[in-house]
């Protein structure tokens, strides 16, 4: 069995795999984090500023939603290195899982918002209205009514953009990102480990299962239809 | 009260003003239930708004109790809307709140009550609806019934002294309309809360309203009493609604009228007369022998009426004629 293993994953370090998998949670988990705390707010000015909406804005809806276009049209794998600058500038490197984060922000962040824009534009309007008959501000409309209602429509969003974030982070590898993407191209593919790979791969595959059902336990239980 | 002078309301539809209301002028007096029945696309819905200004009028006042809400800032608006409930067609209650919590909310946004207020109010409106054993639930486990009940607590919450009405059986079956529309009369005697309801049908108003205007092309083109447009309908659109309320085909009616011989004459009923035993003794004191074409007893809101085409044949017509009008009963000569 052992003399099995061996020749299967010769090339496995098991303490390797498991702190780049823990790097791989921490990129995703304060990404995540970080672009939810962005993304919210940008949705939610997207949805209020948008046609014939609470605060109908076209000029700054089309400026929004011109930066938010921008930065999702960017491949992913080219906004990591353009954003290299601007990562030493706020954190001091571009390298390790904290030189990961700003680019995958910056990729999740708008990622998000327009999934948050959406899912509020699913809310009935007649819901908004029955909302301001009742003499409720604007603030009060958005905490009291339009996030509540949208919830399980932001908690799939959230979900879509933590596995989307979960891709991203294996291709920060590439920029010496850290992670199960990092170990997987720098032993997988630079040295044709194909047991690392496949290691590394089926981790990122159960990674995303557990946040796809966890997500849509969630939906499910803030669900009221 | 009230009052709408010279109120008008229109959209700028690529560039151009589109009328949605045409200049109008009237007034709902206080504790009464005013219905407004039109269309599609006739203005009403246009018109409950500028009550409570979900849509900003483009022209005119709209006086309520003698204040001219058209002038109200943003602040003094919002105060304003929590003494005016509104309920709508598909009820529009939060799917994510329970119902208890549904009620709450509109105390909530105002933000000067107290928790305690707030559950004894809750709890006494529950009641009030009838829905105390469901205050835990979400509005998708109710039905249509329910669901409109609960957006009439709601709309009670903050003891407004309006209420607004958007259609609000529309999406009901008759049964639980009836109940709604009784739960809405009780309230407005109950209460003295004025309701202005709107309605496509015209059997909603006979329930419930006190007055009624008929709405077309964005005109109010006839307005009074209930009993006075329903029995006696002036606009062709008032007709319309009026025969598809009693499901009269008009044009099989022309042709019954055509085969029938001799006078024919349209006697409406209201109140006491509805009962007294009329047309026999006129029969037998001017000789006429008549024969019923068609006819209808029924209730507007608490009078009963009725109303008959009766064809005259023989007889001395003068006298069945004087006799009639003499018991106080309305006659039209149809032919």
């Amino acid at each position: 069995m052992e003399a099995l293993m061996e020749t299967l994953m010769g090339n496995v370090d098991w303490a390797e795999i498991g702190w780049a998998s823990w790097d791989t949670l921490v990129m995703v988990g304060m990404s995540l984090l970080f672009s939810v705390l962005i993304g919210l707010p940008i949705g939610v000015l997207l949805f209020l500023t948008g046609k014939r909406q609470l605060l109908e804005q076209p000029v700054a809806y089309a400026v929004l939603s011109f930066i938010v276009n921008v930065l999702r049209s960017v491949p992913f794998i080219i906004l990591l290195i353009v954003m290299i600058p601007f990562t030493v500038m706020l954190i001091g490197t571009s390298l390790g899982v904290a030189g990961a984060i700003p680019p995958l922000v910056a990729g999740g962040a708008p990622f998000f918002a327009r999934l948050v824009e959406t899912s509020l534009r699913e809310v009935d309007r007649g819901i908004i209205e029955a909302t301001q008959a009742m003499g409720a501000n604007v603030r009060q409309i958005i905490f009291g009514a339009l996030l509540p209602e949208a919830l399980p429509g932001i908690i799939a969003g959230i979900t879509v953009t933590a596995i989307t974030l979960v891709s991203y982070a294996a291709m920060s590898g590439v920029i010496g990102g850290g992670g199960l993407g990092d170990l997987a191209i720098r032993f997988g593919y630079q040295r044709f480990q194909t047991d690392v790979m496949v290691i590394t791969v089926a981790l990122l595959v159960i990674f995303v299962q557990v946040l796809q059902m966890a997500g849509d336990r969630l939906v499910l239980h803030f669900s009221r239809k | 009260m009230i009052v709408f002078d010279q109120v008008e309301k229109s959209y700028q539809v690529a560039g151009r003003a589109i009328p949605a209301l045409h200049p109008t002028s009237m007034t709902i007096e206080t504790g009464e239930v005013f219905g407004i029945v039109g269309h599609s696309g006739a203005g009403k819905s246009t018109l409950v708004r500028l009550i409570n200004r979900l849509e900003p009028s483009t022209g005119g006042r709209i006086l309520i109790d003698d204040e001219d809400i058209t002038r109200y800032s943003a602040a003094e608006l919002r105060a304003f809307r929590r003494k005016v409930g509104m309920i709508f067609q598909h009820f529009n209650l939060l799917a994510s709140k329970t119902v208890a919590d549904n009620i709450a909310f509109p105390m909530k946004l105002a933000g000067i009550y107290s928790k305690a207020d707030i559950r004894s109010r809750v709890d006494e409106l529950l009641a009030r609806v009838s829905l105390s054993d469901h205050a835990s639930k979400y509005p998708s486990q109710l039905s249509g019934g329910q669901k409109q009940r609960v957006g009439i607590a709601r709309a009670l919450a903050c003891r407004p002294t309006i209420l607004l009405c958007d259609e609000a059986t529309s999406a009901l079956d008759p049964q639980t309309t009836q109940s709604v529309l009784k739960l809405l009369a009780d309230l407005n005697r109950e209460l003295g809360l004025t309701i202005v309801l709107i309605t496509h049908e015209m059997d909603v108003v006979r329930r419930v309203c006190d007055r009624v205007a008929v709405m077309d092309a964005g005109r109010v083109v006839e307005m009074g009493p209930v009993s006075e447009v329903f029995l006696h309908p002036q606009h062709p659109t008032t007709r319309d609604f009026v025969f598809e309320s009693e499901n009269v085909d008009h044009d099989e009616l022309q042709e019954d009228l055509q085969k029938a011989e001799g006078r024919i004459l349209r006697l409406t009923f209201k109140g006491e007369s509805t009962y007294r035993p009329l047309l026999g003794s006129v029969a037998r004191e001017s000789g006429v022998d008549f024969s019923i074409l068609s006819g209808r007893i029924d209730h507007i809101k608490d009078t009963p009426y009725g109303q008959l085409t009766l064809s005259l044949v023989g007889g001395d017509l003068e006298v069945a004629m004087k006799a009639l009008e003499a018991a106080e009963v309305h006659v039209e000569v149809v032919r």
